[in-house]
């Protein structure tokens, strides 16, 4: 037993070396969002997936059960999802660069994994397509209900990325930058996408390998017995050693002092959650990304995410063209909230419109940095019948509040 | 700049509505022209309804499910009945009357097909019927070249299905041909 599994983990270590092929050359194609996904995470260096199909993310999964193993990667149907998220942090800890894919139910039955893989700062990546809940819901049809629970889902303060692309061509780059970003800060990153975009199709140009950005994570220099698995250098970024290295440590889901091993001491407790906290809050800049459209002169703003931006963008077009000055500011990292950009936006507009497919989640986090009785009042459109909130009722509500 | 073109492909599932949406928006790709496609369908893999929105334009396309469509394509009764509403007052109708006996109204431009009964006398199956509605409507709104449809037929189904599918193809094109004169 004990050689099977250091041949595993041999084999695992083999693989982080593993270029992606390079006769792979993207042109101009129709992707799927989902498609998309599967492509950027093989460009951002992905090498091992354990995951259980669900709709609408299945053909995530199907790519790449065909893809990674004809590129040396590792592609494992597990039993359930709860197994996925352990096998990707597993995978991970052997310095394999891993991700799973799934959708609401899968998303929930992963808490807890996700809260292992967070506490232990084990790089992994969840891509989770959204469908109508709660439950199992509509399978097949578009929601935007695990907006919070990307942030809260899992029990315990933890610290949350979390990235929400809007077309195909985002869907590639911020896949790369879930893992990324994964690598950079230690954590379990999630990637939310809407059912629409997951099975949208659009024509979009791949860059070529060569100048996409992969980060892959800091190896330590150190000689193994002075080694700190949690050792906090500068932003609160720490080097990680992979098993099979030579380098020993622990890994507990319990409260850990910095080599891993348990602790109930307060000190050591405080030191370990502050350094969660502040890797995500000394690091909003690098972390926050937002779009910022027709902003400058505008009355009207429409925060929105995801699908439901496409809709904005297109109303807001409409809005232009009869001279209503209204604008749109979207979030591509939904978790840390875009807090400043926000801020600037209540106190430049009147009216703030909140479009979303649920009921009442976005809203909520604007609403918390609603200081002033001077900022913009808040509108918030929800729709949660699987279908998608238009344009035109996007423009209706605008022309309601000019 | 024109705006973009927006097509709904309609009928229930298994119908093959989503693959022709595929290489609709595939051709335009070809085209080089800018698309999107999306799809709605119910969890059944036949029966229920069925979806496929095609835009094609030439700048950024933002929301990507046609909301007022240039041409609208029903190959049911029910899909006809639900879209027809929402088909602008210049768009073209489309339909299948060997399933659609009833318009709810009337369009300015109507082109009633027995697609399903044709391709089951000249090719002896119902399953090229998308492929079939699907030339029609392209010889008859313009919106991709016919070469590029041909291309990304070609691209689309299995080598085995090319030279039946090329044969609906046909079959579509000169339908048209003989609506248009």
């Amino acid at each position: 037993m004990a050689t099977k599994k250091l041949k595993s983990t041999e084999y695992l270590k083999s693989l982080v070396k593993t270029e992606p092929a390079p006769e792979e050359k993207h042109r101009i194609a129709l992707l799927q969002g989902n498609q998309a996904v599967a492509y950027g995470a093989m460009d951002a260096g992905v090498n091992f997936f354990a995951g259980y199909p669900i709709t609408p993310s299945t053909e995530i999964a199907e790519i790449l059960s065909e893809e990674l193993p004809k590129r040396g990667g590792v592609y494992v149907q597990m039993e359930d999802e709860i197994a996925s998220i352990c096998a990707i942090t597993g995978a991970s800890l052997t310095g394999a660069k891993a991700l799973t894919a799934t959708s609401g139910p899968g998303f929930s039955l992963m808490q807890e994994g996700i809260g292992y893989a967070k506490i232990t700062e084990t790089p992994c990546v969840v891509v989770n397509v959204q469908r109508m809940g709660p439950s199992t819901g509509m399978p097949t049809s578009p929601a935007q209900g695990d907006i919070m629970q990307a942030k809260w889902g899992s029990h315990g303060d933890s610290p949350a990325i979390v990235l929400y692309p809007d077309s195909v061509r985002e869907s590639y780059e911020l896949t790369i930058r879930a893992v990324n970003l994964s690598e950079k800060y230690r954590t379990c990153v999630i990637l939310l996408l809407d059912e629409v975009i997951g099975h949208m199709r659009e024509a979009v140009t791949l860059p070529d390998l060569a100048n996409v950005r992969v980060i892959s994570r800091i190896k330590p220099t150190v000689p193994p017995h002075w080694y700190k698995h949690y050792d906090e250098n500068q932003k609160y970024l720490s080097p990680l050693a992979s098993y099979g290295e030579g380098y020993r440590f622990h890994v507990t889901g319990l409260t850990h002092d910095s080599h891993g091993f348990p602790t109930n001491k307060p000190s050591e407790a405080h030191e370990m959650m502050e350094r969660l906290r502040k890797k995500i809050t000394h690091n909003i800049r690098d972390l926050v990304q937002i779009e910022s459209r027709e902003m400058e002169d505008a009355k009207i703003a429409i925060f929105a995410a995801g699908i439901m931006s496409r809709a904005a963008k297109q109303a807001v077009a409409q809005a232009r063209a009869e001279g209503i000055p209204v604008g749109i500011l979207r979030p591509l990292t939904i978790w840390p909230f875009p807090d400043d950009a926000v801020r600037k936006m209540l106190r430049n507009v009147d009216t703030v419109i909140v479009p979303e497919l649920n009921q009442g989640q976005l809203i909520h986090e604007i609403r918390r940095l609603t200081k002033d009785k001077s900022d913009g009042d808040l509108i918030s459109m929800q729709r949660c019948d699987g279908a998608l909130i238009t344009p035109n009722e996007i423009l209706r509500k605008i022309k309601e509040v000019h | 700049m024109a705006k973009p073109y927006e097509i709904r492909l309609s009928g229930s599932g298994g119908q093959g509505l989503i693959l022709a949406g595929i290489i609709l928006a595939k051709a335009a790709v070809y085209d080089k022209r800018r698309v999107t496609q999306t799809q709605s369908y119910g969890p059944e893999s036949r029966g229920g309804y069925s979806r496929a929105d095609v835009i094609v334009g030439d700048s950024e396309i933002y929301f990507p499910e046609a909301t007022q469509f240039d041409c609208l394509l029903a190959l049911t009764q029910e899909a006809c009945d639900v879209y027809l509403f929402d088909l602008k007052d210049d768009g073209i109708l489309i339909i299948d009357t060997t399933y659609v006996k009833n318009l709810s109204m009337t369009a300015e431009n109507t082109f009633e097909i027995p697609f399903t009964e044709v391709v089951i006398k000249e090719l002896g199956s119902p399953i090229t019927a998308n492929i079939c509605s699907l030339a029609f409507l392209v010889k008859v709104t313009g919106v991709v070249k016919t070469e590029s449809l041909k291309k990304a037929i070609a691209d689309s189904v299995k080598p085995a299905f090319v030279d039946l599918n090329y044969k609906a193809m046909e079959l579509g094109f000169q339908l048209a041909d003989l609506h248009l004169k």
